[in-house]
C-alpha cells in the first residue's frame, strides 16, 4: 500500500511496494498521459516529476514515491499552458506525439533549472528521451522558445497558423 | 465557370444535417459495404461513406480516412477537403473512421494507410467531396435568393450573392442543402485559387498531445479489462508444448494463465502484475524447423542461391551477357541486415468479445484487416466487429500486421472479459515482422569515359509479398524486393537485375520505405564507388547518367545547390550525395560528415524533395526530419542478429535510437514541380545512408559495403 500525492492530489494504492511508479499511474490513477516506452529506463517515455526531478517512472518503485510530490504531464499545467506546451504547440513539435509527454517532462525539469540552456545543455538533458519520429530539431527549437518566453515574461503565441483569407 | 449543374438526388440526414459522402471514382467492389456506416435516417438517399457532416447549429465533422501515426493525416486530410469545402480552417471536429472499405484510399485499393500515400491516394477524391458539398450549399443559396447558381461565390463559411453582397453562413442552409441532390460533375478549384493547400498548417492535435490527452491504442481501459503480457515461442514458428503455471496462477493480481498455440499468455488486472507473472511460467517448447538458423546460415543460403535461383527483374541491352574484361569491370557484394521498427508505443490491442460481438481499440494502419482477423478468430460476421483505431505511437509499416489484435481477440474470448495485450518492449524487438535482409552481387563494366556500359545487380533476400498477398509476386520477383534497384533512372546501355527469393524463415514486413531502405542504399553506393574509379564528382557523375529535363536531375541540381557541393567544407569533414524516387517522388540528398572517436557523426543533411503539390509544406519538412532520423538510426545502429532462431537483442540499450545530440541540422528544398502529389512519409529515407556513406568513403577511401555503418580501424 502507498499514499502518493500527484498532481496535488493524495491518493492511496493498494498495489505491491514495487510495482513502478508508470503503471500505478496509468492502470490504477487513470492517468494514462504518462507513456510505457521500454520499461528499463532507456527512452524516456515515462518521465513524471518526482519532487520537481525529471524521473523515469517506469523504474521507480511506488514505494520509494510514497509522500512525493509526483507531477504527470496532466498536471503540468492546468490548461495545457506551460510555456513548454505552448512552446510545443507553436514550433508544431508532435508527430506521433507518443514520446511527447516525458519529453515535455524533461524539458520542464530542464528549463526549472537552468532558464537559459545551450545546445550542448539541451543534448546533456534530452538524450535520454527517444523519439522515433525525428522531431528532435522541433524540440529542441521549442525549448528555446519557451525559454526566450520565460525569459521575457510573456506567454507564447499559441494556436495554429491563419492560413484561411 | 460552368453553367451546367445538376443535382440529384434528395438526402434526408439526420435531425436536418448534410451528409455527404461520395463515391467519385471509387471503385464498384466498393459500394458493398455502405451499409454498416449509415447513420439511421441518412440512408436511402445519399450514399452514407461520409467524410463531412454538417449540422444546423454550425457544427462540422470531419471523418479521418487515414490512420494518425504522426505524418499528419488528421491535418492534411482536412485541408484537402475544407479547400473545396471553403471551410473556415480549423472550424470543424474530427473523428477517425470506422473499418469500411468505404474509406479505402484510392491509390491502394483498401483501407490502409502507408505506402506514403494519404495525400497522393486521397488528392483527388477529398477535393471533390469538398467541391461537391460547397456545390450544394451554394444552390441551396440559389434556391432561396432565387438567383442563379453563377451568380454566388464563397468565402469561408459563408457564401456571397455578388452582385448584391448579400450573405449567408453555411450553417444557415444545411437543412435545405440535405434535401438537395449531390452534382453529377463537381469543378475543383484551380491551384492559384487555393487558401489552404499549399500553406504551412500547423499539426490540428498538438494539442492533445502535449497534454497528455491523446488517447493511443495502450490508454484504452473498457470497463472489467484484463491485461495480458504473452511469452512467446523465441524461435520463429516454434510452438507451445507444455508449461507449468502453478507459480504463476499463485503470483499477486494473476487472474488467469491461457495457453495459446505459440505462447502462454498471463492476464491481471493490470500489466505489470501479469509480466511479472510471466517471468514465474516454466515453459517446454517445440522449437521447430528454425532452432538452429543463425547470421552465417542465412548469409550461407543467400550467397549459395543469389545466382541460382535468379528471375530477371530487369533486362536491357545485353543483360549480363555483356559484362567486359576484369580490368574494366568493378564488382562489390553489399549485405543489409534484418531490421525491427521499435514504434515508441509498443505493439497493443485490446478486444472485448461478447455474445453481441467484438469491439477492439487498435493502434493500426490496417483497420481492415483488423476487423477481418477478428471476425475469424472470433467466429462472428465481419460486420459485428466494431474497430476504434486510436491514435498510433509511430506505425512505419509494423502496424499492418495483426498479430497482437489475434491474440486480444483471441484471449478476451477465452477469458470471457475484455482484454488488452501489450508488448514488452524486448517482446517488440523480438517479436517483429522484419525488414528484410539483403545480400547483393554488383558488377559493372566501365567505358572510355568512366560511365557503366553494363550493370549487373543480384539481389537475394526474402519476399514480403510472398506472404502478404502472394498474388503481387510475379515470375518470381517481388516488387518490394527489387524496388529502387530494378527502376533506378540511370540511363545504361546494358542492365541486368535480378532477384533471388530465399526466405530463410524469419518474418518480414513493410518497414519505412521498404525495398528502396536496402536498395537506394546499394545502387546510390555502388553508383559512388564507380564514379571514384573514375575520378569523376559524384553530382556530375551522376548528371551524366540521367535524362536532361528530369525531376530527378532537378532534385540533384537543387539539393547540390543548397549545398553549395563543391564549395569549401570544414576541416575534417566530407560531404556524400545520393538520389532516390520512391513512391512518387524525387528526393536527393547531401550529408555532411565527419568522424569523431572512431564513429560517424553526421552534421548536416541538406534534401531536396519534389513530391509534385506539397499539400501541407509544414509537415512535408516534418516528415522529412522523420525520414532522416529513421534511416539514420537504422545505418547507425540497425541489426538484429539471428542465432539460434532467436533475435538477440532486446531493448533500446542494444538495438538503439538516435538520440537528440545525436540529430542532424537539416535543410528541406520544397522542388515545386507542379505535379500531382507525391508521397511524402517514407521519400526522406533512401537517399540518407547512401549519403551519408559516401561522404564517409570520401573520407577513409573505403567503400562501405554493408550496414549498419562500422568503419573499421582505419577510421
Amino acid at each position: 500500500m502507498a499514499t502518493l500525492t500527484i498532481n496535488g492530489r493524495s491518493v492511496t494504492l493498494e498495489v505491491a511496494d514495487d510495482m513502478p511508479l508508470l503503471w500505478a499511474v496509468r492502470d490504477y490513477i487513470g492517468l494514462t498521459g504518462t507513456k510505457f516506452g521500454c520499461g528499463a529506463g532507456l527512452c524516456g517515455s515515462c518521465t513524471v516529476h518526482v519532487d520537481g526531478e525529471a524521473t523515469r517512472s517506469c523504474v521507480t518503485p511506488v514505494a520509494s514515491a510514497a509522500g512525493k510530490e509526483i507531477t504527470t504531464i496532466e498536471g503540468l499545467s492546468s490548461a495545457g499552458d506551460h510555456p513548454v506546451q505552448l512552446a510545443w504547440v507553436a514550433e508544431d513539435a508532435p508527430q506521433c506525439g507518443y514520446c511527447q509527454s516525458g519529453q515535455i517532462m524533461q524539458a520542464a525539469a530542464l528549463l526549472a533549472n537552468n532558464p537559459d540552456p545551450s545546445d550542448e545543455d539541451i543534448d546533456r538533458a534530452m538524450k535520454g528521451n527517444l523519439c522515433r519520429c525525428g522531431t528532435y530539431n522541433q524540440i529542441r527549437a521549442a525549448i528555446k522558445h519557451a525559454a526566450r518566453a520565460k525569459m521575457a515574461g510573456a506567454d507564447v503565441q499559441s494556436g495554429n497558423q491563419e492560413v484561411s483569407a | 465557370m460552368t453553367t451546367r449543374r445538376q443535382f440529384l438526388k434528395v438526402s434526408a440526414a439526420v435531425g436536418g444535417g448534410l451528409l455527404v459522402g461520395f463515391r467519385l471514382g471509387a471503385p464498384e467492389s466498393a459500394m458493398a459495404a455502405d451499409g454498416t456506416l449509415a447513420s439511421p435516417g441518412s440512408m436511402g438517399v445519399l450514399e452514407p461513406n461520409a467524410w463531412i457532416e454538417m449540422h444546423p447549429d454550425g457544427r462540422t465533422i470531419l471523418t479521418i480516412s487515414g490512420s494518425e501515426m504522426g505524418q499528419g493525416a488528421m491535418t492534411v486530410i482536412p485541408m484537402m477537403i475544407a479547400e473545396e469545402l471553403d471551410l473556415p480552417w480549423g472550424e470543424f471536429d474530427t473523428r477517425f473512421a470506422p473499418a469500411d472499405e468505404a474509406y479505402a484510399n484510392p491509390a491502394l485499393g483498401s483501407q490502409v494507410t502507408g505506402g506514403s500515400a494519404t495525400v497522393r491516394g486521397f488528392y483527388t477524391k477529398l477535393r471533390e467531396v469538398g467541391a461537391a458539398t460547397r456545390e450544394m450549399l451554394v444552390q441551396a443559396a440559389a434556391n432561396r435568393w432565387d438567383v442563379p447558381f453563377d451568380e454566388l461565390r464563397t468565402e469561408p463559411g459563408v457564401i456571397v450573392h455578388t452582385a448584391t453582397g448579400r450573405q449567408v453562413e453555411y450553417k444557415d442552409l444545411v437543412a435545405d442543402a440535405a434535401r438537395l441532390e449531390p452534382p453529377e460533375d463537381v469543378f475543383t478549384k484551380d491551384r492559384q485559387d487555393f487558401r489552404i493547400i499549399g500553406k504551412p498548417t500547423k499539426r490540428l492535435d498538438s494539442p492533445q498531445k502535449v497534454s497528455g490527452q491523446a488517447d493511443f491504442g495502450i490508454d484504452a481501459r473498457p470497463d472489467g479489462l484484463l491485461q495480458a503480457s504473452v511469452e512467446r515461442c523465441p524461435v520463429f514458428g516454434g510452438k507451445l508444448q507444455s508449461v507449468d503455471a502453478a507459480e504463476a496462477r499463485k503470483a499477486d493480481g494473476v487472474e488467469d494463465v491461457i495457453e495459446l498455440d505459440h505462447g502462454v499468455a498471463v492476464l491481471a488486472r493490470d500489466w505489470w502484475s501479469a509480466d511479472q507473472a510471466r517471468g514465474k511460467l516454466s515453459i517446454e517448447w517445440d522449437e521447430g524447423d528454425l532452432a538452429d538458423l543463425d547470421d552465417d546460415t542465412i548469409d550461407a543460403q543467400f550467397q549459395e542461391r543469389v545466382k541460382e535461383d535468379a528471375r530477371a527483374a530487369r533486362t536491357e541491352g545485353r543483360g549480363a551477357d555483356a559484362l567486359g574484361s576484369d580490368e574494366n569491370t568493378h564488382s562489390a557484394t553489399y549485405r543489409v541486415p534484418y531490421l525491427a521498427h521499435t514504434t515508441m508505443e509498443p505493439m497493443n490491442a485490446t478486444a472485448s468479445v461478447t455474445e453481441d460481438g467484438v469491439t477492439l481499440w487498435v493502434p493500426t494502419q490496417a483497420p481492415g484487416s483488423v476487423q477481418q482477423v477478428a471476425a475469424e478468430v472470433a467466429g462472428v460476421d465481419k460486420d459485428k466487429v466494431t474497430v476504434h483505431t486510436t491514435f498510433l505511437g509511430g506505425g512505419f509499416g509494423r502496424r499492418f500486421e495483426t498479430d497482437f489484435v489475434r491474440e486480444a481477440v483471441e484471449l478476451s474470448k477465452r477469458a470471457g472479459r475484455p482484454v488488452k495485450v501489450i508488448y514488452s518492449r524486448p517482446d517488440d524487438v523480438r517479436h517483429d515482422f522484419y525488414r528484410p535482409a539483403a545480400y547483393n552481387e554488383l558488377s559493372a563494366t566501365l567505358g572510355d569515359d568512366g560511365l557503366p556500359v553494363t550493370w549487373v545487380h543480384r539481389i537475394a533476400g526474402p519476399s514480403i509479398w510472398s506472404r502478404v498477398a502472394p498474388g503481387m509476386v510475379k515470375d518470381g520477383i517481388d516488387p518490394a524486393a527489387v524496388e529502387g534497384a530494378a527502376d533506378h533512372p540511370y540511363q545504361i546501355e546494358n542492365i541486368a537485375v535480378s532477384y533471388a527469393n530465399v526466405d530463410p524463415g524469419i518474418p518480414v514486413g513493410f518497414w519505412r520505405s521498404v525495398g528502396h531502405s536496402h536498395n537506394a542504399y546499394i545502387v546510390e553506393s555502388f553508383l559512388d564507388e564507380l564514379a571514384r574509379r573514375a575520378d569523376v564528382d559524384a553530382v556530375e557523375y551522376r548528371l551524366r547518367l540521367l535524362e536532361s529535363g528530369s525531376r530527378d536531375v532537378g532534385v540533384l541540381k537543387r539539393a547540390a545547390e543548397m549545398a553549395d557541393w563543391g564549395g569549401e567544407v570544414p576541416e575534417g569533414r566530407a560531404r556524400g550525395v545520393a538520389l532516390a524516387k520512391s513512391f512518387g517522388s524525387y528526393c536527393a540528398q547531401v550529408a555532411e560528415v565527419s568522424i569523431e572517436d572512431g564513429k560517424p557523426r553526421v552534421h548536416k543533411v541538406w534534401c531536396a524533395l519534389d513530391c509534385g503539390i506539397a499539400v501541407n509544406p509544414a509537415g512535408v519538412e516534418r516528415q522529412v526530419h522523420s525520414s532522416i532520423a529513421y534511416g539514420l538510426t537504422a545505418a547507425l545502429f540497425g541489426k538484429v542478429t539471428i542465432k539460434n532462431g532467436r533475435v538477440q537483442e532486446q531493448n533500446f540499450n542494444d538495438y538503439p535510437a538516435l538520440s537528440i545530440d545525436q540529430m542532424p541540422e537539416i535543410e528541406v528544398g520544397i522542388v515545386d514541380s507542379g505535379q500531382p502529389p507525391g508521397g511524402v512519409g517514407e521519400p526522406g529515407l533512401p537517399p540518407l545512408a547512401p549519403a551519408v556513406v559516401n561522404a564517409l568513403a570520401s573520407l577513409t577511401g573505403k567503400p562501405i559495403r554493408r550496414l549498419p555503418i562500422e568503419l573499421g580501424d582505419e577510421a
